[in-house]
């Protein structure tokens, strides 16, 4: 379970986020929608102690995110990340990308590390490219692959920053199939996004942020279909 | 005149082939070690502290911005007047490293700095550690970008080693001055001893080239 509470951030004089309340459970699938610059993957990045914060708590099955002593680097194992830039190793084959950290953090023998890779990029359709260089992979091709380097670790927490705004047209359905996909396997997933569609069918609560506050939660269908906050409301119409 | 200058004699060979070893010597050494100590503070650089970065800075610049031979001859001199003076090779040696290092630690900062930040970013968000990431993204990622600029210093060092002629030190050019002096055939030598300097560097060319090659494959 992911517990924010009160949480506060801020860059120098502005903040951008002002108090925020959140739960999520092991299962759930939220996902974070609102204009740009509305504190969403500050929200997220003060969850996997990327950004420190200014006030309030974030847990992560109990543990303190932020208190001193926390091992951080555990619990990001916990937390796996995919960002908006995919970020692949670009020294490393896509398979030595995804077996890197489960063999230099989890200790696993090469061989073992290996094996847990290619099981992950099959799984997200990669299977015929474990060979492959980062620069010979299409943008969809390396984001799925930046979601199998994640898996690799077995999280229990996927956060997802707008994984597919950087991709081209095109390719952003190849990407969010893979995260429909995990969401049927009953992963647990903070999902920053403006894909409208993914949010509507997959999430099990949306909420929306604007200028730093949530200003609505709920199920889909309540929040997208029926917004009480009349900035929601403009929002949902411009975005479509 | 005859009695005064005595022409090329094979034994000359060896002399400047003596020469060339004390040239590689110094070069070896000043490259390795300089090159560590320039890593080390190009590291420091990168840690974006402003006071350290800034201290580090004041005395790299000095080094950097001072002429060569001056920085040998005043080393040379301090060590002598402060009473512990140095043999030639080992005075000349401290300062090409230091001289080495101050280049390095620049091409290494900008190596790191060329990392984008979202590597570093995500591979911490795979649980990995400040020195993992540092070891298995950030530095075969940031030499890529400075492996050529460091191979350009590494041949400078070569060649700029036979400023430490100045201080007393017989390496390949000294060398060849001596021999000028006795033989005035001074482009025969500048000749041979341009070749020698040449063998020397090849080597580094060559790890350049191939290096450039496997990039481009």
């Amino acid at each position: 379970m992911i517990v924010l509470e009160n949480l506060h951030k801020s860059f120098g004089p502005l903040e951008v986020l002002k108090g925020i309340n959140l739960t999520v459970d092991k299962g759930e699938v939220v996902s974070l929608i609102g204009a740009s610059g509305s504190g969403k993957s500050t929200l997220l990045y003060c969850i996997n102690a990327l950004e420190t914060i200014d006030g309030g708590k974030v847990t992560v099955d109990g543990v303190d995110v932020h208190a001193k002593g926390t091992d951080i680097n555990k619990l990001r194992q916990k937390l796996g990340t995919v960002f908006q830039q995919w970020n692949s190793f670009p020294h490393l084959t896509a398979l030595e990308n995804v077996a890197l950290a489960p063999r230099v953090v989890s200790k696993f023998s090469r061989k073992d590390a290996q094996e847990i890779a290619a099981k992950q990029l099959t799984h997200v359709g990669l299977g015929d490219k474990l060979n492959h260089y980062p620069s010979q992979l299409s943008g969809g091709q390396q984001q799925r692959l930046a979601i199998a380097r994640a898996l690799a670790m077995e999280p229990t927490y996927m956060l997802f920053d707008e994984a597919t705004s950087a991709l081209d047209p095109e390719l952003v359905g190849e990407v969010l199939d893979i995260m429909r996909m995990l969401a049927s396997e009953g992963m647990t997933m903070i999902v920053v996004t403006h894909e409208m569609s993914f949010a509507r069918d997959v999430s099990d609560r949306v909420a929306f942020f604007k200028k730093g506050v949530l200003a609505e939660i709920g199920a889909p269908e309540d929040v997208m279909n029926n917004p009480q906050d009349p900035d929601l409301q403009r929002f949902l119409s411009t975005i479509g | 005149m005859t009695d005064v200058f005595t022409t090329l004699q094979w034994s000359d060979l060896i002399f400047l082939l003596e020469g060339a070893w004390k040239t590689i010597q110094i070069s070896v050494v000043s490259i390795l070690l300089g090159t560590l100590l320039g890593m080390v503070f190009g590291w420091l650089m990168s840690l974006n502290n402003k006071l350290i970065t800034f201290a580090v800075m004041a005395v790299l610049d000095v080094f950097r911005s001072v002429p060569l031979l001056i920085q040998l001859i005043l080393f040379d001199s301090f060590v002598a007047i402060a009473g512990f003076p140095l043999p030639a090779f080992w005075s000349g040696t401290i300062v090409l490293i230091i001289y080495t290092a101050s280049l390095v630690a620049v091409v290494v900062h900008s190596g790191i700095d060329a990392v984008p930040p979202g590597l570093r970013a995500a591979a911490r968000c795979l649980g990995m550690s400040y020195w993992q990431e540092m070891r298995h993204v950030t530095t075969p990622v940031g030499l890529r970008t400075a492996f050529p600029s460091w191979l350009g210093v590494a041949l400078a060092t070569i060649k700029d080693s036979a400023l430490v002629s100045a201080i007393g030190y017989v390496e390949l050019l000294r060398a060849s001055q001596i021999l000028n002096t006795r033989t005035q055939e001074s482009v025969k030598i500048m000749l041979l001893v341009g070749l020698i300097y040449f063998i020397i560097s090849y080597p580094l060319s060559r790890l350049g080239a191939r290096y450039e090659q496997r990039q481009k494959s």
